[in-house]
């Protein structure tokens, strides 16, 4: 059933006893947390697999993420140099193929704290972009580190608009090579991940000019660093750019090329080709130099974002069971944090949304698969649907605006042309528990935003804006069109999930609510957008708040249990505050004891505290 | 100079100076912060060190010492007005967090407050002159907010006439004080009073924690840092654990309780008045929070004129990001926000002196709604700040997310602020507490005045959306003060829905605490709008007192952005409440967008007027000359990560991992 006794041997067991506030929490089983977690999975195969790789990771103390928090940036690179020597060791002994399901679990365990993950973007780039013999050559190299490889795209000066890098590539016919060049100081490579220290070769997007003819980025392979001592090689400066808010662990750099000449079979000739004279072939679109980010936003997704939204929903839930905070009623202890309504407030919709993402993303890979291996075989058909349906920016940040991703719309955005309703037909409170209703709310203020901006744009050029000029004075609305359309896809994902599970009347149930949660959320947050053209009324809205509402203590007696089902171990948390049984307050203290500042003695005592207390003393 | 920056500069359409003053209060003002500044700046002993180059434990030991030099070089240019020892610190530790700071903050204004005037005598000297050096220990462990929660016991024994303090469980060790984990050799430490075997509720106690001398731990104390957090590395937060720790009965601070040596308890006459510290330093909050956001925008504005990307038109060169209208969206509101913020945390401090007066003089009459609002303003205001740092992180793209930017620096020591002195949701429920007690006073015929006196104009039956036609006026989008009205309806249907709601719970609840909790999601949301319409009253009446006709104007665009944004943010609200209409709401993000090309041109010298020092903004993004691409070249070279040119661990696994597999 809920196999509460391999759960309870989840984590590294402060001690026998689970506090008993987190205990209680556990013992309300409205559902199969196992089951719910194959789900989340995939299968109970998977899970399984899973909880293998992720016990042989968290059985070597090599791979241990334990004392992250007290290292400085250069311990933290370190250790996550170390980790994936470690990782890779195991990965050979067990026979586990590069981009295997153990891989990507093998990260999970260490909550992505490795270094050298570049180099499988390299790997997929060189995939992707390369020739048949450019592939046969590198990857085998790439798969025994031969070589350590990164992926050099953004510059100094430029970042998003790859069209404005300045790094050149200039074809020389004589001697059948490339002269790669940075000219300016903002041509600089900038941010790339594990070149700063770390990598001896990079794959540098730069503008190819041959016969004296400019022809857009293309990808070149640059041995950067000397294989014998890893020091730079001849007309490179290379290093790291400095501390950053986070990413310890990974040695972004920078990287400054002086005339430096490389073969012209480093240049990855899937889709474009210069032959010896100077001569440029196109194989396929441009564009498809997009692909490797395309291919780099989807492992995001399913690798960054949605993972760590639902760590940060263990974490703060598990917390919340176990904080206590000023007393609803007068004469009982205090209340557990998430008994207050407020609490609630802020932390269901995340959790929602940890689920609504996760369902999204899985189903985008499904997708991503299915048409991967036709683009490979140059076939274009699927691309632009494609850009569509992979829109990073809602799910990355709801409130982070990408103003470029939102040029392509899918093609398939049905709901454009099906039949409208002018208002929305609810009554009362209980009928926007209805998945169809919202979904067709959700459909309404999309198409009513897509048509209006469409509007603007077109009332604005009519009255003698040029286009460009248009364009930008309709962007804002543009983005909220596109977010309001990536909010109906996330919410319609999630209702179709829900459609699935109907062999688990249980699951379905308590994911059911959810959803609501996660669609009226989204209607409350947005009601300006509902109300706008008198879809929904004022009391409609008002209607949405008490289902709402009604909502939170439902989802109450099941968050832990809904948290659980993430199954997270603690070595993968790593945090004092969600550890699996509960015992905050004692890992708090153990925590904090193990801090350098406590085990390594006070020089700043000896240099400026005392003579600072005796000096005064003296004056007084 | 920049040339971007340069042009700028001369296109805007005032005199960023004149701004300057109205920010600082006068130019007076101006002239001697600068001069203050100046000492500092062109003092030869003043080492600006780059606090993203060093390790934590480096970072407490520069701020030491820079609280060090700092005790003496004030002494030597004779700064001790208060204002200008803010103005002092601030450029002197640059962004450091100080060590000692709650010595002043706090131990020293609670030894004043509630200290008799035999202890003032005894303990003042020492620890002006730091021979003492003071924290103040309240939160524990397992208790923040809620002070009764708290569970260190002080229990008295009149045998020896001492206090025994202990630490009965893990929950109860006293955590997070600042300064308490290395630097402080005493602590005033809240416990529950227990005499004659009976509780009396939380007191302060002096309680000495290392020996003079040696520093170290006193017998039957453990304290240490409680380890590394988002920010605040160079502050030795810490925690502190006591078994029958014994100290004399006269360390209690007895201005208002006392304990009498045969351990009688005698109560204090009134409480209202230790709200004082509280007070004071919530409303310096908002002023903190104006300042980090001031800041923010400054490095995002300046970065967004010099950054080029992307075209607007095919063939023509990269446009300034500024120039792209997702940009200005992103900033001017913000931009915005800080000048509304920059005037309310004016507001505050002023009201905070005329009320601290009326009180010296025993009337305590505007102190209920002045704790109120500074509850309310304290979260509004730091809960705003905190997104929008961020945001302004984010608009510098990936550049940003360097500490070259200065943007996480900022970040992540201002995010505390919505959290610590006050949580923010309990703030927002202690100011709604005051608006529902604001509320049933106006339906028992009493009428209430100041920031809440619109809740006499609530006729009880209004709330039926049916009845929005009686809203009195038609919103004027281009009027300040027409839009402060609008504000204030928003704010007084919300308090009402809260209102109504809450009674409605009460009469199916089994407590009034229960109907509370189920109400609190409307009482936060009232609360909210609350606030709302008190920065947009207190910046539209700003504007009534700007003499010069340029700094007008560009403060008016300011303040409509600042109402308009709102709105459209929270059109729901307006529409619901038929405050507006669905074609009035149409014309308010038309008029939004009109606005933002109206700023523009501005937008530079708009954060010029801020006057930030370049050490001050920490940011190689926001440097006020704009030569940002070759500094940034040169800040990177400095990182100690490039001392070698090959890192040992090539030799110790990238070798190996080569060779092994």
């Amino acid at each position: 059933m809920g196999s509460p006794v391999h759960r309870v041997s989840l984590g590294d067991t402060w001690s026998r006893q689970v506090n008993p506030d987190i205990e209680r929490e556990r013992n309300i089983q409205s559902f199969n947390v196992e089951r719910l977690t194959n789900i989340l999975d995939g299968r109970a195969e998977n899970t399984a697999l899973r909880r293998k790789v992720e016990s042989i990771i968290h059985s070597d103390p090599k791979c241990s993420l334990k004392d992250n928090y007290f290292m400085t940036q250069n311990e933290c690179y370190e250790a996550a140099i170390q980790r994936k020597f470690h990782i890779q060791t195991i990965a050979k002994c067990l026979g586990w193929s590069e981009n295997s399901p153990e891989f990507f679990y093998a990260y999970r365990a260490v909550s992505g704290e490795v270094a050298l993950t570049i180099h499988s973007i390299f790997l997929q780039a060189l995939r992707s972009l390369g020739s048949e013999e450019q592939i046969a050559k590198w990857a085998p190299l790439c798969n025994n580190f031969q070589i350590i490889t990164t992926y050099a795209q953004t510059e100094l000066g430029h970042g998003t608009y790859l069209q404005g890098l300045e790094t050149e590539a200039t074809y020389d016919a004589a001697t059948q090579e490339f002269v790669v060049h940075s000219p300016t100081m903002t041509a600089t490579k900038w941010w790339p991940g594990d070149l700063g220290r770390s990598a001896t070769h990079a794959l540098v997007q730069a503008q190819l000019i041959c016969s004296g003819a400019r022809q857009g980025m293309h990808a070149f392979i640059v041995p950067i660093r000397s294989l014998e001592d890893h020091t730079p090689l001849p007309g490179i400066t290379v290093g790291d750019i400095g501390p950053k808010m986070g990413f310890d662990c990974t040695d972004h750099g920078f990287l400054r090329l002086d005339h430096v000449r490389i073969p012209r079979d480093n240049m990855l000739s899937r889709f474009a080709q210069v032959l010896p004279d100077g001569t440029y072939l196109k194989l396929g679109k441009l564009q498809i130099n997009y692909l490797s980010m395309v291919i780099t936003r989807v492992n995001l997704l399913w690798g960054e974002v949605t993972p760590i939204l639902q760590k940060a929903c263990v974490i703060a839930i598990r917390y919340s069971v176990i904080r206590r905070q000023s007393c609803l009623r007068p004469s009982d202890p205090e209340a557990k944090v998430l008994d207050h309504q407020t609490q609630q407030q802020k932390l269901f919709p995340q959790l929602a949304t940890a689920y609504a993402f996760h369902f999204l993303t899985s189903n985008l890979l499904e997708f991503f698969h299915s048409s991967y291996d036709a683009i490979l075989n140059k076939d274009f058909s699927l691309l632009p649907e494609m850009a569509g349906f992979l829109e990073k920016n809602y799910l990355q940040a709801q409130a982070s605006q990408d103003s470029t991703s939102q040029r392509s719309l899918p093609q398939s955005v049905a709901y454009l042309t099906a039949a409208d309703l002018a208002k929305c037909p609810a009554q009362k409170a209980a009928d926007f528990l209805h998945p169809q209703l919202y979904t067709k709310a959700w459909a309404h203020v999309a198409a009513r935003l897509i048509k209006d901006s469409a509007h603007h744009l077109q009332t604005l050029m009519q009255s003698g804006a040029d286009r460009y000029e248009a364009w930008n004075q309709t962007t804002v609305m543009h983005i909220q069109a596109a977010k309001a359309h990536c909010h109906y896809v996330s919410v319609k994902n999630f209702t179709e999930t829900l459609d699935k599970l109907e062999n688990e009347p249980a699951i379905q149930q308590v994911l059911k609510r959810l959803c609501d949660l996660y669609a009226l959320h989204g209607i409350l947050t947005n009601s300006g957008d509902f109300l706008h053209d008198g879809f929904l009324s004022g009391a409609q809205v008002d209607a949405v708040r008490t289902a709402y509402l009604d909502l939170l203590p439902l989802i109450r007696k099941d968050a832990i249990l809904l948290t659980d089902a993430f199954d997270f171990m603690d070595q993968s948390l790593n945090s004092a505050l969600g550890c699996y049984d509960g015992n905050v307050y004692e890992r708090l203290f153990e925590w904090a004891q193990r801090s350098p500042t406590n085990t390594q003695g006070n020089p700043a005592y000896e240099k400026y505290l005392r003579p600072l207390l005796q000096s005064s003393r003296a004056k007084l | 100079m920049n040339q971007d920056l340069r042009r700028e500069r001369e296109a805007a359409s005032f005199n960023p100076e004149l701004l300057t003053h109205v920010l600082d209060g006068s130019p007076e003002n101006t002239r001697r912060r600068r001069e203050i500044e100046n000492l500092i700046l062109n003092d030869p002993d003043f080492q600006h060190e780059d606090l993203n180059f060093l390790s934590r434990s480096q970072r407490y030991e520069v701020a030491v010492k820079k609280s060090a030099s700092m005790v003496k070089k004030m002494r030597e240019f004779g700064i001790a007005d208060p204002e200008e020892i803010v103005w002092f610190k601030k450029i002197h530790l640059v962004n450091f967090v100080e060590p000692v700071s709650l010595n002043f903050s706090m131990f020293i204004p609670t030894l004043l407050n509630q200290g008799t005037t035999a202890q003032q005598e005894k303990w003042l000297l020492s620890c002006k002159g730091l021979e003492i050096i003071g924290t103040y220990a309240q939160t524990e462990m397992g208790h923040g907010t809620h002070l009764r929660g708290l569970e260190t016991t002080a229990t008295y024994d009149p045998e020896t006439q001492e206090f025994i303090l202990n630490s009965p469980t893990v929950t109860s060790i006293k955590w997070w004080p600042g300064g308490l984990g290395k630097t402080s050799n005493h602590a005033i430490v809240l416990a529950q009073l227990i005499t004659k075997g009976k509780c009396y509720g939380l007191h302060a106690f002096i309680v000495p924690i290392r020996e003079i001398g040696t520093h170290k731990p006193l017998p039957g104390i453990t304290v240490g840092d409680i380890g590394p957090k988002f920010g605040y590395d160079e502050m030795d937060n810490g925690y502190l654990k006591m078994d029958n720790y014994r100290i004399p009965r006269e360390n209690m601070l007895m201005k208002y309780a006392q304990v009498k040596p045969d351990g009688t308890y005698v109560k204090p006459v009134s409480n209202k008045l230790t709200y004082g510290t509280m007070v004071f330093v919530r409303s310096f909050l908002v002023g903190e929070a104006a300042r980090s956001l001031s800041k923010a925008c400054t490095i995002a504005i300046r970065y967004s004129a010099v950054r080029h990307q992307s075209e607007l038109k095919p063939g023509e060169p990269e446009p300034q990001i500024l120039d792209f209208q997702t940009q200005q969206y992103k900033l001017f509101p913000l931009l915005a926000t800080a000048y509304a913020f920059q005037f309310v945390g004016a507001y505050m401090k002023e009201t905070y002196h005329r009320i601290n007066e009326d009180i010296g003089q025993g009337d305590l009459s505007e102190l209920p709604e002045l704790h109120a609002l500074t509850a309310g303003l304290k979260a509004f205001t730091s809960w705003t700040t905190n997104a929008a740092i961020e945001a302004c992180r984010m608009a510098c793209g990936g550049h940003g997310y360097s500490h070259c930017s200065g943007l996480p620096n900022i970040y992540v020591n201002f995010t505390p602020t919505c959290t610590f002195e006050g949580e923010n949701t309990v703030m927002m429920l202690q100011t709604a507490r005051f608006l529902m007690k604001s509320y049933d006073q106006v339906h028992s015929g009493k009428l209430m005045c100041g920031m809440v006196s619109y809740l006499n104009d609530l006729p009880s039956q209004r709330i039926q959306p049916q009845q929005v036609a009686v809203w009195p006026t038609v919103v004027d989008i281009d009027s300040p003060d027409s839009l402060t009205e609008a504000y204030k309806l928003r704010a007084a249907r919300l308090v009402e829905i809260a209102a109504k709601n809450l009674q409605n719970e009460v009469i199916h609840r089994e407590s009034k605490e229960v109907a509370w909790n189920l109400t609190s999601i409307d009482l936060v949301r009232a609360s909210e709008a609350h606030c709302h319409y008190v920065v947009v009253k207190l910046f539209s009446e700003k504007l009534l007192k700007i003499q010069d006709k340029s700094i007008h104007t560009v403060l008016k665009n300011l303040c409509l952005l600042y109402c308009l944004y709102g709105v459209s943010q929270k059109a729901g609200d307006f529409l619901q409440g038929g405050i507006m209409t669905e074609s009035q709401i149409t014309q308010v993000n038309q008029r939004i967008k009109e606005l933002l090309t109206v700023i523009r041109p501005d937008a530079v010298a708009l954060v010029d007027a801020f006057d930030f020092q370049d050490v001050t903004l920490g940011s190689v993004l926001g440097r006020y000359d704009g030569n940002v691409y070759e500094n940034l070249f040169e800040w990177a070279k400095k990182s100690p990560l490039n001392k070698a040119e090959v890192h040992e661990s090539y030799h110790k696994y990238l070798k190996p991992l080569q060779s092994k597999l």
